[in-house]
């Protein structure tokens, strides 16, 4: 087992009332996999995935790492957030040298921002600082600086979900060649069915309220994928059926608090 | 280029209209100059070097006040910013004097350090520090969460994540910290020259006034405002924009 996250529970507690986010999730990725976690607004899969990150706590419950529980945040897993959180004070290459820093010299540390930021096609743009660039420029930056710290998992927090369509589809395309040049695990949170059936290994379906995993589906389709594939399609469907009973207790759930407010 | 056009007309008009109006009221220099009267008291200050020995012993003392209040500033702000206990206590202390003027401690000082240059500067000391201290605390306390959760996946926590992110994310702060301490401390400055002892700007407005030479009391004057706006304009709003630009702050 690569990364095994096991009988994870999370309550939060607001004014005496819990809160229960997510309830016994379990699920086993392996070692180069990529994995996509899908669900609605609030089923809690971006609270799971910074529970891998380490930046929250599970109430009970545990995430381990090649056997090794994750505690904190640390280099072995690298994220990227739906904001680049490039640093503004640093040009491109130093972003990209940031976590680099402490274990190598400043000439390695540079080379191998060079490598990543050419891997992301922005070679070019190591001068530049974050402000002058795009959104998907930026995000691209962010992918390369969490690669550059080569760490065991990637995650990723609906990385592409403040760019536009056509950037997006381009996105797709890039982190589809990256993955399959370096071979990372990745997990992927996500909203978009199509998103995730078009990079994705296997896709872990998550319902809301609590947040559990509802369907652990695997994607065994060559890539690249096309949208207008008759197995996307129809895979598309069977998801999109899944989610519709969960994305109505979210209407409702709503519509009751609307009520009583 | 159009915006100088105007601005050259307007100090032209103002210049003439008001040697115009002193002429034609018929007063005595002694008590309204004309124009041309003040700027022979610039000439005459400047040709006997008193207003350059003036300037010299002002900035010094600005500049002596101004570091240390900037450094005073900048280790309160992140005490604040970093200690809950220190911010309920001190921190309201520093609110409180943060509306006193700081002329109003100079009869204190005076008794403390003597009627000298050490007084002035820690007028000056005290004008700087509590804006600076206020501006670095907002600074650290604003800093995104996005940044500090980016930093610790990339292992940086503690000391480092201090240095590398919270500090230089509380930057634009910081340097607005600096040119509110700057004009706060130049305005005490003058104020403490006035009441205490020269050389300076302030006090050679004082001694002219005291001999009732009112021309170059108004070339004193016109001194301290065009400074004052130079600094400001040329220098701390250039440095200012270019940090918002680069940290991605511009509101445009």
């Amino acid at each position: 087992m690569f990364l095994h996250i096991d009988h994870i529970n999370k309550q939060f507690t607001n004014s005496n009332v819990v809160n229960d986010v997510l309830v016994d999730v379990n699920a086993v990725i392996n070692e180069g996999e990529f994995v996509s976690i899908l669900g609605p607004s609030g089923c809690g899969k971006s609270t799971l995935l910074s529970m891998v990150a380490g930046l929250s706590e599970a109430s009970s419950g545990q995430i381990k790492l090649e056997g090794k529980t994750i505690k904190k945040p640390g280099k072995d897993r690298g994220m990227v957030f739906q904001q680049a959180a490039l640093f503004p004070w640093l040009n491109v290459e130093e972003n990209v040298m940031f976590p680099l820093k402490k274990e190598m010299s400043k000439k390695e540390a540079k080379e191998r921002a060079r490598k990543f930021l050419q891997m992301v096609q922005l070679s070019h743009y190591g001068g530049h600082y974050p402000h002058e660039l795009s959104g998907g420029m930026q995000q691209r930056v962010a992918i390369a600086r969490a690669l550059a710290m080569n760490p065991k998992v990637l995650l990723m927090d609906e990385p592409f979900g403040a760019l536009d369509e056509q950037t997006r589809a381009r996105m797709h395309t890039e982190l589809e060649k990256i993955w399959v040049e370096t071979q990372k695990t990745i997990l992927f949170v996500t909203h978009s069915i199509s998103e995730s059936i078009k990079l994705s290994d296997r896709i872990i379906v998550m319902g809301t309220q609590p947040g559990t995993i509802i369907a652990d589906i695997p994607v065994n389709l060559q890539r690249p994928r096309q949208f207008d594939q008759k197995e996307v399609i129809q895979l598309e469907k069977k998801i999109s059926l899944l989610l519709k009973n969960e994305i109505d207790k979210v209407v409702k759930e709503e519509l009751a608090y609307a009520a009583n407010h | 280029m159009q915006r100088i056009i105007k601005q050259l007309i307007f100090f032209a008009v103002l210049l003439i209209a008001w040697e115009g109006i002193v002429r034609a009221g018929g007063w005595t220099p002694d008590v309204m100059p004309k124009p041309t009267d003040v700027w022979q008291a610039l000439v005459r200050g400047f040709a006997d070097r008193t207003l350059i020995f003036d300037l010299a012993a002002s900035f010094q003392r600005l500049f002596i006040g101004l570091l240390i209040s900037l450094a005073l500033g900048v280790g309160l702000g992140i005490l604040l910013a970093k200690s809950k206990t220190a911010d309920e206590t001190l921190g309201s202390l520093i609110l409180a004097l943060q509306s006193v003027p700081s002329i109003v401690w100079l009869p204190l000082a005076i008794m403390w350090f003597g009627l000298n240059e050490k007084s002035v500067i820690f007028i000056v000391v005290l004008g700087g520090t509590l804006v600076m201290t206020i501006n670095m605390r907002m600074g650290i306390k604003s800093v995104a969460p996005l940044y500090i959760r980016a930093a610790q996946t990339m292992g940086s926590r503690g000391i480092d994540l201090f240095v590398r992110v919270i500090f230089p994310a509380a930057i634009p702060y910081a340097v607005t910290g600096v040119r509110l301490a700057w004009a706060f401390a130049w305005r005490a400055l003058m104020a403490a020259e006035i009441l205490s002892t020269g050389p300076g700007l302030g006090y050679t407005l004082k001694y002219a006034s005291d001999f009732g030479d009112m021309s170059l009391v108004i070339a004193v004057m016109i001194l301290i405002g065009i400074i004052g706006s130079i600094v400001d304009y040329a220098f701390f709003q250039r440095v200012e924009k270019n940090v918002m630009r680069r940290w991605g702050l511009e509101t445009n």
